[in-house]
C-alpha cells in the first residue's frame, strides 16, 4: 500500500504540499503506511470497521420503509494538523463564542447592539432560532451556549474559514473519541511516535463545566442528559456522553416539575435535577411554553428554569446566533464586544436581502453556493456549478420570492486528505468541526474535533446523511511532552515451589 | 436509579435469561427424539406447550414437527418467545440504558444479537447443538461480564433478581418437559430408555455432573428435589429465589426476614414455601400441578415488583388520573 500515485490534483491536500511533499509532521505517518505490507491497510481498515459494529456505534437512517442502523463510515488516514497552525484556530474559536455569547445575552436582554444600529432588528427578530419566551432570561452565570461545534473548512489558499456556528446541539463528539479509540488500536505504533495532543478527557471536562453553571448554592449538583430517546439519529452519542460521565440519562417520561422544582422518577421515588444537559430542540422541551403538541417535553420546565432552579445546557433561544443571515453579522459581533478583529473569518456571505448582493448572487448563481438559512444538514442548497440550469431557475425564484431566507457564498476549494478507495488512494473534501467548551471558569477546545469526509468522488456535501464520513484528527503536540517516572513496586507473590 | 433503567435491566437479564433457556429445551428435546424409539420420537408438541406459547404456534403453524417447532422457537420474529426476540428485546432494553450498564456488556450482549440475526439469515440448522450451546455460552459470558464490569450495586440487583425468577420460572418449565414426555409412555419407566431422557434432562440444565457429585445415582425422586430444592445448584428454584430475595433486600434495604413492600412480601413468602418444602409435599401435591402453581407465583412477583418500582405513581398523579382514565 502506498501514496505514490497519489495525486492533489491542485486543491489544498492537507497531508502533501503542492510539490506532493509531505506536510511536516505527515512524514512519519506515510513512511509507515507505506511500509505495510501488500493489502495490511485494507485488512486494518475492515478489522475497524468490524469493531464499529460490535461496538453498535451506529446512527439511525430513516427511509421511507423502515428506519436501520448504519455504522459511520470512518476511514483510516488520520488528518494531521500542526501544534501552532492548531494554537490559532484555538484562540480564534475562543473570540468567536464568547462574542455570540455575550450577543445572545444581549438579544434577549437590553438589545444594546440592536439600538446601535450594528444589526437590523427585523433580521434578529425574524430569525428561525429566536425565542420570545426567552427575553429576560438570565441564565445561570450568564452562559448561553456552553457546547458549540463549529464548522470550519479550509479554501484552496490554505487558510481556515468559519462555515457555521453550531450553537444548538452539535453532535459528532462522541465519533471523535471513538476514531481516536480505534486509531490507537489500529496504529498504535505510529501514534506513539507521532506525539498527539489527546482527546480522552473531554468527557471530563464536559461533566466540570455542567457541574459549574449549576443553580448558585447547590452543592454535589446532579447533572443529566436529555435524550429524546432510543429512535433519535444520535441517541448513540446521547447515551455515550452520559456514560463517559456517570450521570443519569433521561428521557422527557422520566422528567415532571413537582413544587417548581424538575425532579426525575427514581426507584426510590423523586430526585432533584440541577443541570440538564438537552439533547432535544428548544421546540420539544416544554408544551407550556413552546410546542403544546410536544409529547417529549416537560411541562412547566421553563418556569423552573426562568426561576433559577435548573440550568439547561445549551440555554433554549440560543439558535438566533446560529442562523444563517446573523452569521454574516459575526465579524461586526466580534468588533462589537470585543473590540477585536475575528481571528478566524467568515466565508465571504451575500445577504440576499441586501440589494447589491441580491443582484450579483442572481446574476452569478452558476458560481456561488445558495443556503436557505433556516436548513441545516446539508438541505436546501444550491451549489451552483454542479446545478442543472433548472434547478437554478429554481431557486432564482425562491430568492426572489423571500430574500431574507437566503445566503450565498462563493464556492469553496475546500481541502482534501488521502481516502482510502478500493487499492488505492484518492482525495476528498473534508470540513474539520472542533467542539468549544464554554465555561464560567474557562473556555476548553477539544484538540481536533471532528474531520468530516464527502465520501462520494468530487462531492463537496460531509453530512452523514448524505454519504459523509470521518477521520481522526490529530493535533500534534509541540515538543516532545516529558515523561513520568513511575515509583518502583514490589514484585507479586507467586505459588511456592512452583518451576520458577 | 430511574425506575425506567431499573425495568430495562431487569428486562434485559430475563429476556437473555430466557432465550438461554429456550435453547436449553430445545436441545434436550433435540437429544431425547435422536435416542428414543420412533414411538416416542415425536415430542414437539409437549414442548411447545412447555413454552405456554401453544397457541400462537397453533395459529402460525398448525401441527408441530421438527423443522416449524425449532423455527416457531428459534427464530420467529412473530413469537415474542423466540430466542431470536428475546435476544433482540434483550437488546433493546440495553441500548436504552447503554449509559448505565458497561460497556463491555454492551458489546457482549450486541454481538450475541448480530450472532443470532445472521444465523436467522442462513436458516441452516445442520449442526443444531453447536448453535445451542454458543446461545447457552453467550448467555453465560454476559453474566460473567456484567458480574465483573458493574457495580454491585441497585442496578445489577435489579439484573440478577430478574434473571433468577425467569430461571427458576424456565427450571420449573424444563421439569415440565420430562413429565409430558414420560406420562404417556409409563412403559419406559426404569428402562433403559429413562435412564436416557432423564440424564438428557440433566444435561439440559447443565446439571449432569453436579447431580452425580450430589446424589450419584439416576433417581427421578432425587432429580426432582435436586432441580427443585437443591439450594446450592445454581439452576434449582430453590437456589433463585434465595438470590432473588438477596438482591430484592439490597434493594429496599429491608433486613433479611422482612418486607417494606407487596414485591418484597410476596417474593418472601414464596421464599419461605420453598425453604420448607419436602419431596413429600411436592408429589403428594401431584408434580405438574405444584410445578404450575410456582410458575403462578413467580409472575404474581414479577406483577408486584412492576408495580412497586417500575411504574410508581405520585399520589397527586393517580388521584388526577384515576376518575377518568
Amino acid at each position: 500500500m502506498r501514496f505514490d500515485g497519489y495525486d492533489t490534483e491542485g486543491f489544498y491536500d492537507e497531508i502533501f504540499d503542492a510539490q506532493g511533499n509531505p506536510r511536516p509532521g505527515a512524514d512519519l505517518l506515510i513512511q509507515r503506511i507505506n511500509a505495510l505490507p501488500e493489502s495490511e491497510l485494507q485488512r486494518r481498515q475492515k478489522a475497524a470497521e468490524r469493531a464499529l459494529l460490535n461496538l453498535g456505534i451506529t446512527f439511525n437512517v430513516y427511509s421511507n420503509e423502515a428506519q436501520t442502523e448504519k455504522i459511520f463510515p470512518f476511514d483510516i488516514v488520520p488528518r494531521i494538523l500542526q501544534a501552532k497552525e492548531w494554537e490559532g484556530i484555538e484562540r480564534g474559536l475562543k473570540q468567536r463564542i464568547s462574542a455570540l455569547n455575550s450577543f445572545i445575552d444581549d438579544v434577549y436582554n437590553e438589545q444594546k447592539i440592536i439600538k446601535d444600529g450594528v444589526i437590523p432588528a427585523d433580521l434578529v427578530l425574524s430569525a428561525d432560532g429566536f425565542r420570545k419566551p426567552c427575553i429576560g432570561l438570565e441564565p445561570p452565570c450568564g452562559i448561553w451556549c456552553h457546547i458549540t461545534g463549529t464548522d470550519l473548512v479550509r479554501d484552496g489558499d490554505g487558510e481556515y474559514y468559519v462555515l457555521e456556528d453550531n450553537l444548538r446541539c452539535p453532535s459528532g463528539v462522541s465519533y471523535v473519541l471513538e476514531n481516536r479509540l480505534l486509531m490507537k488500536r489500529t496504529f498504535p505504533m505510529v501514534f506513539d511516535a507521532c506525539s498527539v495532543q489527546p482527546v480522552t478527557d473531554y468527557p471530563s471536562r464536559l461533566l466540570e463545566m455542567l457541574q459549574e453553571v449549576a443553580p448558585p448554592g447547590v452543592r454535589n449538583p446532579v447533572a443529566v442528559v436529555w435524550t429524546p430517546g432510543i429512535y433519535n439519529s444520535a441517541y448513540f452519542e446521547h447515551s455515550f456522553l452520559a456514560q463517559q460521565m456517570g450521570v443519569p440519562l433521561v428521557e422527557g417520561s422520566d422528567l415532571l416539575v413537582h413544587r417548581g422544582e424538575v425532579m426525575m422518577r427514581t426507584t426510590k421515588g423523586l430526585e432533584r435535577v440541577d443541570v440538564i444537559y438537552r439533547r432535544i430542540d428548544d421546540d420539544f422541551m416544554d408544551p407550556k411554553a413552546f410546542r403544546a403538541d410536544s409529547m417529549l417535553g416537560v411541562p412547566g420546565l421553563m418556569k423552573a428554569y426562568s426561576k433559577g432552579k435548573v440550568a439547561l445546557a445549551n440555554a433554549p433561544g440560543t439558535g438566533v446566533a446560529d442562523d444563517k443571515a446573523v452569521y454574516a453579522y459575526v465579524p461586526e459581533i466580534i468588533k462589537y464586544y470585543l473590540g477585536e478583529d475575528p481571528i478566524i473569518n467568515n466565508v465571504p456571505t451575500y445577504a440576499c436581502w441586501r440589494d447589491d448582493d441580491r443582484k450579483y448572487v442572481l446574476e452569478n448563481l452558476d458560481k456561488l453556493v445558495v443556503k436557505a438559512v433556516n436548513e441545516s444538514g446539508g438541505y436546501g442548497m444550491l451549489i451552483g456549478p454542479h446545478a442543472t440550469k433548472a434547478e437554478r431557475e429554481e431557486f432564482a425564484r425562491r430568492i426572489k420570492a423571500k430574500p431574507r431566507t437566503y445566503i450565498a457564498q462563493p464556492t469553496l476549494a475546500l481541502s482534501r486528505v488521502p481516502v482510502l478507495v478500493d487499492d488505492h488512494f484518492e482525495g476528498r473534501h473534508v470540513d474539520l468541526r472542533p467542539y468549544i467548551l464554554f465555561g464560567s471558569k474557562s473556555t476548553y477546545v477539544l484538540p481536533g474535533g471532528l474531520t468530516r469526509v464527502a465520501l462520494k468522488k468530487g462531492s463537496l456535501v460531509v453530512n452523514s446523511s448524505q454519504g459523509g464520513g470521518s477521520k481522526d484528527t490529530w493535533v500534534l503536540n509541540a515538543a516532545g511532552t516529558p515523561s513520568t517516572e513511575s515509583p518502583l513496586q514490589q514484585q507479586s507473590q507467586s505459588q511456592e515451589g512452583s518451576a520458577c | 436509579m430511574l425506575s425506567r433503567v431499573a425495568n430495562s435491566i431487569y428486562w434485559l437479564n430475563r429476556y437473555i435469561e430466557r432465550a438461554e433457556n429456550v435453547a436449553r429445551f430445545i436441545d434436550a428435546n433435540y437429544h431425547m427424539t435422536l435416542d428414543s424409539p420412533d414411538a416416542a420420537g415425536d415430542q414437539w408438541q409437549p414442548l411447545i406447550n412447555t413454552s405456554g406459547d401453544h397457541e400462537l404456534f397453533e395459529k402460525l403453524y398448525g401441527e408441530a414437527s421438527r423443522e416449524n417447532a425449532i423455527e416457531f422457537l428459534v427464530f420467529d420474529r412473530n413469537n415474542p418467545n423466540s430466542i431470536y426476540s428475546c435476544v433482540r428485546a434483550a437488546r433493546e432494553n440495553a441500548r436504552s440504558v447503554r449509559e448505565y450498564i458497561s460497556s463491555e456488556m454492551w458489546e457482549q450482549l450486541n454481538t450475541f444479537y448480530l450472532m443470532i440475526n445472521n444465523a436467522a439469515k442462513e436458516v441452516s440448522l445442520d449442526l443444531p447443538h453447536q448453535f445451542f450451546v454458543d446461545i447457552m455460552t453467550a448467555s453465560h459470558a454476559f453474566i460473567g461480564i456484567t458480574d465483573s464490569t458493574m457495580n454491585h450495586g441497585e442496578g445489577w440487583h435489579f439484573g440478577r433478581m430478574g434473571r433468577m425468577l425467569e430461571r427458576a420460572d424456565k427450571t420449573t418449565r424444563i421439569l415440565d418437559v420430562k413429565y409430558f414426555i414420560l406420562l404417556p409412555s409409563v412403559d419406559y419407566v426404569g428402562s433403559s430408555y429413562d435412564n436416557i431422557f432423564w440424564g438428557a434432562l440433566l444435561r439440559s440444565a447443565s446439571a449432569f455432573e453436579m447431580y452425580r457429585k450430589r446424589h450419584g445415582r439416576i433417581d427421578p425422586k432425587k432429580i426432582v428435589e435436586f432441580l427443585m430444592l437443591d439450594p446450592h445448584f445454581p439452576r434449582a428454584v430453590h437456589f433463585c429465589i434465595v438470590t432473588a430475595m438477596i438482591s430484592m433486600n439490597n434493594i429496599t434495604g429491608s433486613p433479611r426476614g422482612t418486607y417494606c413492600n407487596k414485591a418484597e412480601q410476596s417474593l418472601g413468602r414464596l421464599l419461605a414455601e420453598f425453604n420448607f418444602a419436602s419431596l413429600e409435599d411436592i408429589f403428594s401435591f401431584g408434580l405438574h400441578e405444584y410445578l404450575d402453581s410456582t410458575q403462578t407465583r413467580i409472575n404474581a412477583v414479577g406483577a408486584e415488583i412492576q408495580k412497586v418500582f417500575f411504574s410508581p405513581q405520585l399520589a397527586d398523579e393517580a388521584a388526577a388520573s384515576s376518575p377518568l382514565v
